[in-house]
């Protein structure tokens, strides 16, 4: 194929030049410099904020450090919880909870999906902040909406932000993030042709036959992609810091919750810099797995 | 890189500076952890009514038109203290701000502040003020013999009573003095005996109570238990069987006996939660420095007792046992001191110095007195006709105590704030709680500046 272009290299390169500037101020330059600040002890406060020391690979050893790991509030414990988080909130919750949708309004009608679709994206295009403070009110134990219906119905109020924070937020984090699957998934089922579940409604296939054995064969493609982008979103997400501010005890501390508690709450900006490396390192997998795929179906269709 | 960071900052405040020169009026700003109408309301009322109109017009008069702005900052103290240092290190900020005590060494240290001869120049030795305000006080916001800020006061901590409650159990709150923990303990069964729905004792415990877990709860325990966060040589005892009482009296009044709001102590409005306890008749004993008097029970403010002067005393801190406290003490509490620095990146040094002083002149203080009267730093502000302050201060500052002068205590207080919680949450026993603690400060200060005395 030969190549055309509009512009001359040069041409080209002056008008990359004020994008690459911004990229490379903001971007490459904090990239590297995190990096660098991860092999100090550099802090905000105290003596090591003017003079800081360089400590080689000592705050990663910490991070990994054995005796320490598993510690609430230690970074292994915010790394496994956030797997946890990632697998019942993503990929059970908001995988699940949107093929379920999707499936749904594929049958019901019009007016109904119209209904469901808008207030699942509801759910999801409005503030995080007001979604907070939202969940925060209904959830509170005194006066909180769920426990107002609770006692209605006659059984005892939860403490649910107390005693139950990992599922909270696990609810919480299904509930906000389904209508990005249920759409994916929405749009993957339409471009299935009508008439394969016309010829199965012919042959007397039951819903769940035509999901398993038509629908979902169909979309694997869809599938991985919905599975990938919602599992790195799920990894970073900060919003159930709102709700329970990584307690009661740590309890909910997210890695991104951990990296911001450290760098500046505690302000140990070398320790916060290696958890950054580290979160960096696990979201550059992702995106290489989702690279990989995507190039893979990209070249199926060609 | 850090130094081209700086340089860039620099240039970039001082062609902001440059420009606002061009403008007529000069700029000042000045924030505190206090709203109109909400937290430490008379200090907001105190700056916005009187301090700021009288600096305007005083400056004028010297040919100057500086305009003052206050910033309410009404988040918790941990949250001014994130937004100072990260706004000190980045050159933004307001350009007086309101400042614990005790922050001033990890900040120092960490090249955040400046003393104020360096900021104000010559015009601060030349302050008549200095000669008013004692040694002690002027301690309360230096480090290493400089003054980095001026304190507004100082406080000393205490239990405050709800005669009304007491009195419902069967207990007479006026000769009542509890001489050791188990006699605070036994009248608080009996509250708790008269009204099982209540939390009779209120001792600050958990993460998000922040200082003032340390300093309302932690302290004013271990201090009965004879001991200090550091021994008499500045290291940090990281083991002993004073924080194990310490820890086992958290257990008691939260996990075994629940005398107090476990909730309040781990949720993050916890302290007005406890507030609104006192106020609401749950809680009839809290542990609070005389800010809660002076301030949070103010008459007209949020969590304003009823009848107060009839409802509310206050009994002095004892210690575990008599004369187990600090020093063989039988009576335990501990002072700090709030006040404001200057900003050393400020565009306006001499004006934000003449700011200062001019709140800390006999005027001012004395107008704020009108306000919100306290024991003020100055030796010629008088202080006012209030039987409580007089009192307190006759009867608490001889035996009082101060934290620690050392950069690492921020840290450390953290730690201390984190090992109460793992306490009354009931996820460790105080052995193990403690065992925690030790590991964490002796990775904050090191080995060799700890000390184990079990």
């Amino acid at each position: 194929m030969k190549k055309f272009s509009l512009l001359s290299t040069r041409a080209g390169a002056v008008f990359l030049a004020p994008a690459a500037a911004l990229v490379g101020v903001f971007v490459i330059i904090p990239f590297f410099w995190v990096i660098v600040v991860s092999f100090t002890n550099r802090t905000l406060l105290g003596r090591t904020a003017v003079d800081p020391d360089f400590v080689g690979l000592q705050n990663y050893f910490t991070l990994f450090n054995p005796a320490t790991f598993f510690t609430r509030g230690q970074f292994g414990f915010s790394l496994i919880l956030t797997v946890q988080f990632v697998i019942f909130s993503a990929l059970i919750g908001q995988a699940l909870l949107g093929l379920i949708l999707a499936w749904l309004s594929q049958s019901v009608s019009p007016t109904l999906k119209n209904f469901l679709q808008t207030a699942v994206i509801a759910a999801w295009i409005l503030p995080e902040v007001v979604i907070g403070f939202a969940w925060f009110a209904f959830l509170d134990y005194d006066n909180g909406t769920l426990n107002m219906i609770m006692r209605s119905l006659g059984l005892p109020p939860g403490d649910w932000l107390l005693q139950q924070p990992f599922w909270v937020i696990v609810i919480f984090n299904t509930w906000r993030g389904a209508a990005f699957s249920m759409m994916l998934f929405n749009s993957a089922f339409q471009s299935i042709p009508p008439s394969y579940f016309q010829a199965a409604d012919v042959a007397g296939a039951s819903s769940w036959q035509k999901l398993r054995d038509i629908a979902l064969p169909l979309i694997r493609g869809h599938v991985v992609t919905d599975l990938i982008l919602i599992t790195m979103w799920t990894f970073n997400v900060f919003t159930p810091f709102l709700l329970t501010n990584g307690g009661p005890s740590y309890r909910t501390e997210l890695l991104s919750i951990y990296t911001y508690r450290v760098a500046f709450k505690d302000f140990e900006f070398g320790r916060g810099a290696a958890v950054g490396v580290v979160i960096m390192l696990i979201n550059l997998a992702f995106a290489l797995i989702y690279l990989q795929i995507a190039k893979k179906k990209k070249a199926e269709a060609e | 890189m850090r130094k081209s960071i700086r340089s860039l900052l620099l240039g970039a405040s001082a062609a902001i500076a440059l420009s606002s020169q061009a403008m007529a009026a000069t700029e000042l700003n000045i924030t505190c952890r206090c709203v109109i109408g909400g937290v430490n309301s008379g200090m907001a009322e105190w700056i916005e009514k009187k301090v700021i109109p009288a600096f305007t017009a005083k400056m004028k008069a010297e040919g100057k038109d500086v305009a003052v702005k206050l910033t309410q900052f009404g988040g918790a103290d941990e949250q001014l203290t994130q937004q100072l240092a990260l706004d000190f290190s980045s050159g933004a900020g307001a350009d007086v701000s309101g400042f614990d005590g005790f922050l001033i060494p990890s900040f120092v240290q960490g090249g955040l502040l400046k003393p104020l001869d360096e900021i104000g120049g010559p015009d601060v030795a030349k302050w008549d003020g200095w000669s008013h305000i004692s040694d002690g006080t002027k301690a309360l916001m230096s480090y290493q013999g400089k003054p980095y800020g001026i304190a507004l006061g100082t406080d000393a901590r205490m239990i405050f009573v709800r005669k009304d409650l007491f009195k419902k159990a069967g207990l007479d709150a006026d000769s009542w003095q509890p001489k050791s923990w188990a006699e605070l303990l036994d009248a608080a069964r009996k509250l708790k005996a008269a009204d099982p729905a209540s939390f009779p004792l209120q001792l600050n415990a958990g993460v998000s109570m922040g200082e003032a877990t340390t300093m309302q709860g932690y302290w004013m325990a271990l201090l009965g238990t004879g001991e200090q966060v550091t021994d008499e040589s500045g290291k940090y005892i990281v083991s002993s069987q004073g924080i194990l009482d310490t820890l086992k009296l958290y257990k008691t009044v939260y996990v075994d006996d629940k005398l107090g709001d476990q909730r309040a102590q781990m949720l993050g409005d916890g302290r007005n939660r406890t507030f609104a306890n006192f106020r609401d008749g749950k809680t009839a004993m809290l542990i609070e420095s005389d800010w809660f008097y002076r301030s949070v029970t103010r008459p007209g403010a949020e969590f304003a007792v009823a009848d107060r002067d009839n409802t509310m005393t206050w009994k002095k801190m004892p210690s575990e046992k008599p004369g187990r406290g600090l020093r063989g003490q039988d009576f335990v509490t501990i002072s700090g001191g709030t006040g404001f620095v200057i900003n050393p990146h400020t565009d306006a040094p001499k004006e934000a110095w003449a700011l200062l002083s001019f709140m800390n002149s006999q005027e001012q203080l004395t107008a704020f007195q009108e306000i919100q009267p306290a024991i003020r730093i100055r030796n010629d502000v008088a202080i006012p006709n209030s039987p409580f302050l007089t009192e307190t201060a006759k009867t608490l500052l001889p035996f009082t105590t101060a934290r620690p002068n050392d950069a690492n205590y921020n840290k450390v207080s953290a730690e201390i704030q984190r090992m109460t919680e793992a306490v009354v949450s009931g996820e460790l026993t105080p052995e193990a709680a403690m065992k925690q603690y030790k590991e964490a400060v002796t990775a904050i200060v090191g080995e060799k500046n700890t000390i184990s005395r079990l």
